[in-house]
Formats: structure tokens, C-alpha cells, sequence
């Protein structure tokens, strides 16, 4: 048996910090965000010949005032992603992009994927993106309310708050891009970290029924050490999964499978440390069950 | 417990062999399969296009409210009341009255059977809201008088943008509503949306018009510029024509001139409008207008009794096609404007499904191998069980037409790594149960009746997840929820009917193995 509550306070104190720094990184640097969420056009180009590279393109599209633009590789040696920041897209800026580029590199590359979001369609994007997030939190503590006590509901509600803060914070950090199949991921997250929790709070619970002289700090270890082998190896062939999807599911993919990747170590994690710690910290003891199974 | 009647076993193995027929189907020609149907490959992945239209609603609301001016203005005269300063104002019809007509002018607002409130028996809303100040009547478009605007230009404008794509002749175009003022327009298997991005960027108004010198033309003059944007000319708004009067526009190669033109046919009134409007019109300038641009202005030379006639401009061949495509498909209600473009290239549909593939096959096996050392021969059964559910999965997308995005694979993948959990957490407390209990046929059932509540808990979880992305998500995200949402229910399916057979046959056989797990 691994003591795992040994380490409630020092894992709590990390936790707390990395929280705070993925605040302030969210608060001070923001996150970067892509086209779907900002506005723009976004341009993935393929070339034929050999000589266009990233300086080429560059020179190109400076020629052509389009405003901020950047330009990078993606992926393969010969693929590039060129991304515009001009809102603007009631004209047809693809057309003349592409005449502009033929014109000064001639006609060896092709437009594998544009996309074109205006600014009305992004921002609403990105509010129903949050609204999204923030309902999922919401219908996760109630689902548990409703299934456990309100003490395990807020248990499982901070740890979510803490994968999702942080999973952020990281893409801050390393200013990852964030798109709609980001928030994809973090929902996603949401509920596997959630699946995580729930399956220790339900051994915790059933612990509660049948020691009624435990206290809740060495219960809640007996609990995390009874599912230990179901966490790692659930956590492990989700992982297995993910990290497939990282390596061989193409660029489109990358981000978001890294997204899930953080958000399951951390979701792994948060069940131990955060949710489990809280039961202790609200004194939650075999009564809290009991009032719930004479209701 | 332990005992499967053989019409269960009998049955669970036709269910599943069913969704391995249908699954396998997805793969062959669909002329020689049994089921005809298949999961659709979305925009992503086949490549396409995906546009989302906006219409402006402002010039058909300044065209109510102009039209609206006419009929107050017509009846107050017909009752002759005298008023001042009938005008238009930020989107507000404005006008005086004398103090004792006040009543009389708001009872003609409020009519409920009037014609001024059309629908008021269907939404119980006047048209207009009406202000009145001392003598002064402000009118504003009520917010059901817009609404009704708003869904009126939407399902004409649907109708226009349909005829349009479907002249250009694409591959199964989808389009849609999107609220009440938004078109969403897919077109799978274009990569290049350029052509009907530009037939869509077109009102195509289409005016014939006389030039004229005389600002003191009685229905009003303005300047309009020529469509190369060079020089102008004063037009009379005086419609003789326009677009909703041709049956048919064609382009032609004039043989005199080598130019290419649109030529058109028009309906009976048109013709007639058309013969009057040129035979006492003999050497004046007509203005062919389109979208408040001058195409050509020629001369008339000669009557055009027979209703068919010109237009040249400085036509290519496919600008003519072009004009004639939007002639004759008729003209939007209001400007539409994209504000949303996603296009795929074929080429990176097809990188995109093969790399979905390969990381599918790739994170199946690393998670059947990591399972089978795990668990050996209940490795097997969850590894036997993980592959019918990817069939129950596949069967059920392709049941129900489901539409297969990257992200949606990115689910298959995911549904596979989390999938195992179920049989873990009942393998796991199998393992606790034998640890207490000599009798394996009791252990295996304490099994599965004590992880059933976490094993509940955890997956409502993730459908709660999927459920939110599934509404709140679109386009290729949605795909995504989808393929999480129904690897949830086979997953439990496969779980509780296949793998719990499977394990509870090999319980039976080792009743007395003093390991079993």
C-alpha cells in the first residue's frame, strides 16, 4: 500500500501554485488564439518547388499589405501554414492571394486548406466555446450532487477546475495555438477526469458504508490504493491511444491530442491529489453517506 | 447467475455479426452490397467547401419602410388629411398630422384587420411600433414585423442561392438555415470555391433604365457608375424592367460583331413593357443596370416587339455564362456575405483519412498488446470485446448516416483507449473479490455487480460531455461528439453482453483454479 496521503499537503501546495501560475499566464501573457477564435485566414500551401521556403513566402506576402501575417512550416518539408490577421474578409482576399503568389513564385503550390473566419463568426465561436466549457462544469457538479453528497461535488469540481486551468495555462506557456477542436479536448477532458474521480469517490463511498472506525484521511487512502491498478491501466490505454494520435494522425490533429495527453496525466492526477484531499479537509465521515441513505 | 440460455448467446452473436456485415459494407462497392448505406466522409475529409452566409437585411428593411411610406401616404390622402414632413429617418417613418386627426391616423395603425398589420391573427403583433409625440408619428419595424422580414429574405434567399449552385452543377451540395439570418452552403468535393463564391457575392438587380440628361425627371435621377468604374452616367429611376421579367439568359457569340453577349427572353409583360419602351424611346440610351452598375448602355435603334434581346459588355465567355447563370436563377432579396470560408483540398482529405488510419491501428494494437500482457486470457476477452465494439461502433455510424470527421476519428481512437476501462475496473475487482472468496463463480459475480455503479458514473460523465460538445460544437467537432457519444453506448453494450458471456464461460471452465486472474 502506497501512502498517498503522506503527500496530500505538499502535492496540495504544487497544485496551488501551478493554478496560480497558469492564472497569471492566462491573465498577463493570454492565450494565443487561432483563426477559428480570432478572426483571419488561415492558409495551409503545399509547394512543388523546392525553392520556396519560409523567407520566400515571406517576402510574398509582405508584398502584398495584407497587414499582420505569419508564416511557418507545418509538418512536412514542403507544407506551410500562413496565417492573416486582417478581419476583413468580405472581399475576395484567397483569390488575390493566390494571383499575388502566382504571379511572384510562380504557380508550384497548391491551397490544401483555407479557412476564413469573420470577425462576428469568432467571437461568437469563442462565447459559445466558454458557454460550453462552463455548462459542462456545471451539469458535472450537479450529475455528482445528485449521485453523491455535495461535498464530493465540490471535491470533483475543483479537480476539474484545476486539469482545465492548467492544461490552459501550459498552452499559454508554450503558446500553443488554441482552436475549436481545443475545446474539443478540454470537454473531453472534462469528462475523463470527471470518469476518474467518480470511480474513487465510488469506492470512498462504499469504504464509508463499511468502516465506520476509519477516519476519512486513511479511507480515502485505502480507496486510492484499492482502484490504483484500474487508474494506471486505464490511464495508460488512453494514453496508448492518444499519444497514436499525436504521433500519426497528422498535423491537424497534433493539438489536440496534446491537449487530451495533459489533460489526462493531470486528470490522473487531480483525482488523487485535489479531489480526495478535499473529502478530508470538508470532514466528510460515514454520516455524510448515512443522511444520504435514509433520505 | 452463471448460466447464458442459449437464445442469449444465440442472439448477442447475431447482433453482432449484423454489425460486422454492415461495418465490412462501408468497404465495398455500394452496387453489391446488401445495405446501401454509408457513413458520409465529412468536408475534411473528402475535401470540399464550407461557406457561411450572412444576409444583410438593411436594404430590405429601408425597402419596407419605403414601400410602407407609399401606403400612409395613400391613405391619408384618401381620407384627405393633411401632413407634414412625411420622411424616412434611422430606420423610422416619421410624419405630422393636425391634432384632431391624431385618433383617426393611430386607429388605422392599430387596425388589427388591416392591411397594414398582415399577420396579426398569426403572431398577435402589430407590424409597426407605433410613437406618437403631441402630433408626431414616429413608426419603427416591430420586433415581429423583423422577424418576419428577416425569415421571408432567408427562404427567398435560399431558394435563389440553391438555383445557383445547382447551375454550376456541384456534387451534392447541402444548404441550410442557420438562425433567421444565415445560409450555410457545403460543397463537398470543391476545392476551389472561387467561382461560386463570386456567383454567390452577387445581388444580381437587374434594371433597364433610360439615360437621361433631364435631373427634373419626375420619378427621380441618379448618377451610376459604368462597371469598369471609368466614367458615370445619370440614370432615371424609373424601372422599365428588371430581372424578375426574363424567363431565360443564355450566352452567345455574336456573329457580327465577334463579342461575346447574354442574350435573354422575356415573359409576356416584360415584351410588352419592353416594345412600348422602345418604340418611343428610338435613339435614347437604355441603361442595362446590375447590382447599381451600368453593364452597357446602348442606343436604341429599332422597336424589340418580340421580347428577346442583348446585353453586350465587355464580356468573356465566362463572365457571360456567369451573368446568364444569375439572370436566370433571379435575384437575391438582399446582399449576402460570407463570413465563414473552410475549404479542403482532396489531397489533404485523403493524407488526413489515411493518417487517421494509421494512428486507429496503431493505437488499437499498442492497447490490445498492453492489455493481453496485462491480463493474459481476460486480456483476450477484453481484446476480442474492444474489437466487435470498434465493429458496433463503425455499424452504428453507418445505420444511421452518421457523417465521419478527423476529429471524429480522433474519437474512434479515443473510444478505443477508454473503452477497456469497463472490463479493467470489473477485471480489477474480480481480482479484489478472489482475494476473499474461494468460490471464482461468486467472485465473478460480486465483480460485476459492485463495479456496475462506478462503471454507470464514469461513462454519464463522459456522454454529459459529449451530449454539451454535440450542441454546442460545429462542423467537424461535432462528428467528434458524435463518434465519443456512440462509443459510450457500445461500449457498454459490448461490455456487459459480449465480454461478461466470454468471462463467465471461461469462469465456468475454471471453477477450481486457484488463480483465476
Amino acid at each position: 500500500m502506497i501512502n498517498f496521503n503522506k503527500f496530500y499537503k505538499l502535492f496540495n501546495l504544487i497544485s496551488l501554485s501551478l493554478v496560480v501560475a497558469s492564472v497569471l499566464l492566462l491573465f498577463f501573457k493570454g492565450l494565443n488564439f487561432g483563426v477559428d477564435f480570432k478572426g483571419g485566414t488561415l492558409i495551409e500551401l503545399r509547394s512543388t518547388d523546392k525553392n520556396i521556403n519560409v523567407t520566400s513566402l515571406r517576402q510574398s506576402f509582405n508584398k502584398m499589405n495584407l497587414g499582420d501575417f505569419n508564416v511557418k512550416k507545418f509538418g512536412n518539408e514542403n507544407d506551410f501554414l500562413i496565417k492573416i490577421e486582417k478581419k476583413d474578409t468580405s472581399a475576395n482576399v484567397i483569390d488575390v492571394i493566390k494571383k499575388d503568389l502566382t504571379t511572384f513564385l510562380g504557380g508550384s503550390f497548391n491551397f490544401r486548406r483555407v479557412e476564413s473566419v469573420g470577425p462576428k463568426v469568432s467571437s461568437e465561436l469563442l462565447k459559445s466555446g466558454i458557454i460550453a466549457i462552463a455548462l459542462s462544469l456545471t451539469a458535472m457538479l450537479f450529475y455528482i450532487w445528485i449521485r453523491f453528497e455535495w461535498q464530493f461535488s465540490l471535491g470533483a469540481i475543483l479537480a476539474l477546475f484545476h486539469d482545465v486551468i492548467i492544461t490552459l495555462g501550459l498552452f499559454s506557456l508554450f503558446s500553443l495555438e488554441i482552436n475549436l477542436s481545443i475545446v474539443a479536448a478540454v470537454l473531453t477532458i472534462v469528462g475523463y477526469s470527471m470518469n476518474d474521480t467518480v470511480v474513487i469517490y465510488d469506492r470512498v463511498r462504499e469504504n464509508l458504508r463499511k468502516f465506520s472506525d476509519i477516519k476519512i484521511y486513511e479511507l480515502t487512502n485505502i480507496s486510492i490504493n484499492e482502484t490504483l491498478s484500474r487508474t494506471i491501466i486505464t490511464s495508460a490505454t488512453t494514453l496508448l491511444a492518444l499519444v497514436s494520435i499525436y504521433l500519426f494522425g497528422g498535423e491537424i490533429l497534433k493539438g489536440f491530442s496534446l491537449a487530451m495527453i495533459m489533460g489526462v496525466v493531470f486528470g490522473t492526477y487531480s483525482s488523487i491529489y485535489i479531489a480526495n484531499p478535499i473529502l478530508v479537509k470538508l470532514r466528510v465521515s460515514q454520516k455524510t453517506i448515512l443522511k444520504e441513505d435514509t433520505e | 447467475m452463471l448460466y447464458f440460455s442459449k437464445l442469449r448467446i444465440t442472439l448477442v452473436s447475431l447482433v453482432s455479426l449484423f454489425f460486422i456485415f454492415i461495418a465490412v459494407s462501408n468497404f465495398q462497392n455500394s452496387k453489391d452490397s446488401f445495405i446501401s448505406k454509408k457513413i458520409n466522409l465529412g468536408l475534411d475529409l473528402q475535401g470540399g467547401s464550407y461557406l457561411l452566409l450572412e444576409i444583410d437585411n438593411g436594404p430590405v428593411e429601408i425597402q419596407k419602410l419605403q414601400n410602407t411610406t407609399t401606403v400612409v401616404r395613400n391613405f391619408l390622402k384618401d381620407k384627405k388629411i393633411i401632413f407634414n414632413d412625411l420622411r424616412i429617418e434611422n430606420k423610422k417613418i416619421i410624419f405630422n398630422v393636425s391634432n384632431d386627426n391624431v385618433q383617426l391616423v393611430e386607429t388605422f395603425f392599430l387596425d388589427k384587420e388591416g392591411d397594414i398589420n398582415p399577420y396579426y391573427n398569426q403572431y398577435k403583433s402589430h407590424q409597426f411600433d407605433v410613437e406618437i409625440q403631441n402630433n408626431e408619428f414616429s413608426l419603427t419595424l416591430s420586433k415581429y414585423g423583423l422577424i418576419e422580414i428577416k425569415t421571408s429574405s432567408q427562404d427567398q434567399a435560399l431558394e435563389i442561392v440553391r438555383r445557383r449552385v445547382d447551375e454550376v452543377g456541384t456534387n451534392e451540395p447541402n444548404i441550410l438555415k442557420r438562425g433567421n439570418n444565415r445560409i450555410l452552403v457545403e460543397l463537398p468535393g470543391l476545392d476551389d470555391p472561387m467561382r461560386i463564391k463570386s456567383l454567390l457575392g452577387k445581388t444580381a438587380n437587374l434594371t433597364f433604365r433610360f439615360v437621361t440628361q433631364n435631373s427634373n425627371d419626375t420619378f427621380g435621377t441618379e448618377m451610376l457608375k459604368f462597371e469598369d468604374g471609368t466614367s458615370e452616367a445619370m440614370v432615371s429611376k424609373r424601372i422599365i424592367l428588371n430581372g424578375e421579367n426574363l424567363l431565360d439568359a443564355q450566352p452567345q457569340m455574336n456573329n457580327q460583331t465577334n463579342e461575346t453577349v447574354v442574350s435573354f427572353t422575356l415573359d409576356r409583360v416584360g415584351a410588352k413593357r419592353f416594345g412600348k419602351a422602345t418604340s418611343t424611346g428610338i435613339g435614347k440610351q437604355l441603361a442595362i443596370v446590375l447590382d447599381g452598375k451600368i453593364v452597357s448602355a446602348p442606343i436604341i435603334r429599332d422597336t424589340i416587339a418580340s421580347g428577346n434581346g442583348q446585353i453586350s459588355g465587355n464580356f468573356t465567355f465566362q463572365s457571360a455564362t456567369d451573368l446568364a447563370l444569375l439572370l436566370r436563377s433571379g435575384a437575391l432579396p438582399a446582399p449576402l456575405n460570407i463570413i465563414e470560408e473552410r475549404t479542403v483540398g482532396p489531397d489533404l482529405g485523403q493524407d488526413s483519412i489515411n493518417a487517421g488510419v494509421i494512428a486507429l491501428m496503431i493505437g488499437f494494437l499498442l492497447v490490445i498488446i498492453f492489455m493481453f500482457f496485462k491480463y493474459k486470457i481476460f486480456g483476450l476477452i477484453a481484446n476480442i470485446t474492444l474489437l466487435i465494439n470498434l465493429f458496433f461502433l463503425v455499424g452504428i455510424l453507418t445505420l444511421f448516416e452518421a457523417t465521419l470527421t478527423l476529429p471524429g476519428i480522433a474519437g474512434i481512437i479515443l473510444t478505443v483507449g477508454m473503452a477497456v476501462d469497463a472490463n479493467v475496473l470489473i477485471f480489477e475487482r474480480i481480482k479484489e473479490e478472489c482475494k476473499k472468496e474461494k468460490n471464482n463463480i461468486i467472485a465473478f459475480d460480486t465483480g460485476y455487480v459492485k463495479s456496475k455503479t462506478a462503471i454507470i458514473d464514469a461513462n454519464i460523465t463522459t456522454l454529459i460531455a459529449a451530449i454539451i460538445l454535440f450542441f454546442m460544437g460545429s462542423g467537424p467537432v461535432k462528428g467528434f461528439s458524435v463518434t465519443l457519444a456512440v462509443g459510450i453506448f457500445t461500449t457498454l453494450f459490448s461490455v456487459y453482453f459480449i465480454a461478461r458471456m466470454l468471462t463467465g464461460l471461461y469462469v465456468e471452465r475454471n471453477k477450481e483454479k486457484t488463480k483465476l486472474i
